[in-house]
């Protein structure tokens, strides 16, 4: 199966949070990936995803950060 | 940032604020404005010249402090990322609305909370008011609403505005004739300098790396039920009510409120409008003076909207007073909801290529 990535750099908050939650909706398990290139949205993303109990692993790349949402 | 971690730096920098505010005020800032971002720009303004309110010019430090504090954090944090170019002149005319709405209800979200923390009852009108507002722009938000994506900037296109910033400080110290300085009104009413500037760089340090944000706070309860930065928000008002009270400034009610005006019906709508273009710009005044320093261009380009805003605000007669909201401003900010409403409509659901294989 793919891993999806769900692209938000760029874009300002909270649209990368909203992408990350709509993610969720149609994968519960997790196994996608966000790409994003703030702090600020790398923080949010990963606080939401721990909200709902998800490990993220967060990889630097360059001018942006690669957000991995493990499988369930 | 452990979400722990996240949350007693939210609590630290609210703590901050409220102690800030009310040290500076209690040293010569306005009442009630111990710090207020509209006002603040504002004042700037007036001090440029840019209008010719004679009681509202002073170039304010902790402006200066906030985008300095903000710059060096991120700088030394690696956070510093130039970028731009999502829809700069769209966000340039909400940010000039946003600051119609402040003016029309005599403050930002901040100075809202700690007007509510003196007893300035018509603040928690402005309060309903500016939640009523960011609800209207998550249901925006929600249906897909977005100005598009920012691109990498050039590293000198992040070094403007603290540029600007530090520029505007030499003017402070160096008072040449073509700035303005108000001799009575609020804008002559001001703390020393110095105190002014260091409380501004730790605001500006602290709220660049808990990203406080006034609009955030209701607005992430809405759409994620997420309440950390609401609790930034709590530490504000906590705070600053019990230095209130310590010093013998909290009074409870709507009347004879210091820099306030009682009139409901545009305290509310005044402030709806700055929750609403807050919500549509991704951040509260505040937040945008921070994230210029952190290189963010737009937010930037947002600062330099509300700087006109606020300029055309007493060029044009919109701005309210302690005796009520001239009927200029009422049109200007019916007309910010038709602008925002318009640009809200015509970017939602923009954003459909945003999902792709990887």
């Amino acid at each position: 199966m793919s891993v999806e990535m769900i692209d938000a750099r760029g874009l300002s908050c909270p649209e990368p949070v909203l992408l990350t939650k709509q993610a969720l909706k149609s994968n519960a398990r997790g196994g996608f990936k966000v790409a994003v290139s703030s702090a600020t949205a790398r923080d949010n993303v990963a606080a939401l995803l721990e909200s709902k109990d998800f490990l993220p692993a967060i990889e630097e790349k360059q001018d942006e950060w690669i957000i991995t949402v493990p499988q369930k | 940032m452990t979400k722990r971690k996240g949350l007693v730096l939210l609590l630290v920098t609210g703590g901050v604020i409220g102690v800030a505010a009310i040290v500076l005020m209690v040293m010569g800032n306005p009442p009630n404005m111990g710090i207020c971002v509209a006002c603040f720009i504002r004042d700037t303004a007036g001090a440029l010249g840019l209008d010719s309110a004679a009681n509202v010019q002073y170039i304010r430090p902790e402006i200066i402090g906030f985008i300095l504090g903000a710059f060096a954090l991120s700088l030394g944090r690696g956070e510093f990322r130039p970028s731009g170019g999502s829809s700069p002149i769209l966000r340039f005319i909400i940010a000039f609305f946003v600051m119609v709405g402040a003016l029309v209800f005599l403050g930002c979200p901040l100075r809202m909370v700690l007007r509510l923390a003196a007893g300035d009852l018509n603040a928690l009108v402005g309060l309903v008011g500016f939640t009523a507002g960011i609800g209207l722009g998550s249901v925006f938000l929600s249906k897909g609403f977005s100005l598009g994506r920012a691109i990498q900037q050039p590293k000198a296109a992040g070094f403007v505005m603290p540029a600007i910033a530090a520029a505007l400080l030499v003017f402070l110290l160096v008072r040449p004739a073509f700035i303005l300085f108000s001799e009575e009104g609020p804008g002559a009413a001001h703390a020393p300098v110095l105190v002014a500037l260091i409380a501004g760089l730790a605001v500006g340090a602290l709220a660049q790396r808990s990203r406080m944000c006034m609009a955030g706070g209701i607005r992430d309860v809405m759409l994620i039920q997420n309440f950390n930065l609401l609790l930034g928000y709590a530490a504000v008002f906590a705070v600053a009510l019990v230095g209130n009270l310590i010093i013998g400034n909290f009074n409870l009610g709507f009347e004879g409120q210091p820099i306030a005006h009682t009139n409901f019906v545009w305290n509310f709508l005044g402030m709806a409008l700055v929750g609403y273009g807050s919500t549509l710009i991704g951040g509260c005044p505040l937040r945008q003076v921070i994230m210029t320093g952190e290189g963010n261009t737009d937010a930037g380009i947002s600062v330099l909207g509300m700087l006109l805003g606020a300029a055309t605000a007493h060029n044009f007669g919109l701005a309210a007073s302690p005796a009520g909201v001239p009927v200029n401003g009422q049109i200007a900010v019916v007309t910010g909801f038709v602008v925002l409403t318009a640009v809200a409509l015509a970017n939602t659901k923009i954003l459909k290529g945003a999902k792709v294989k990887a």
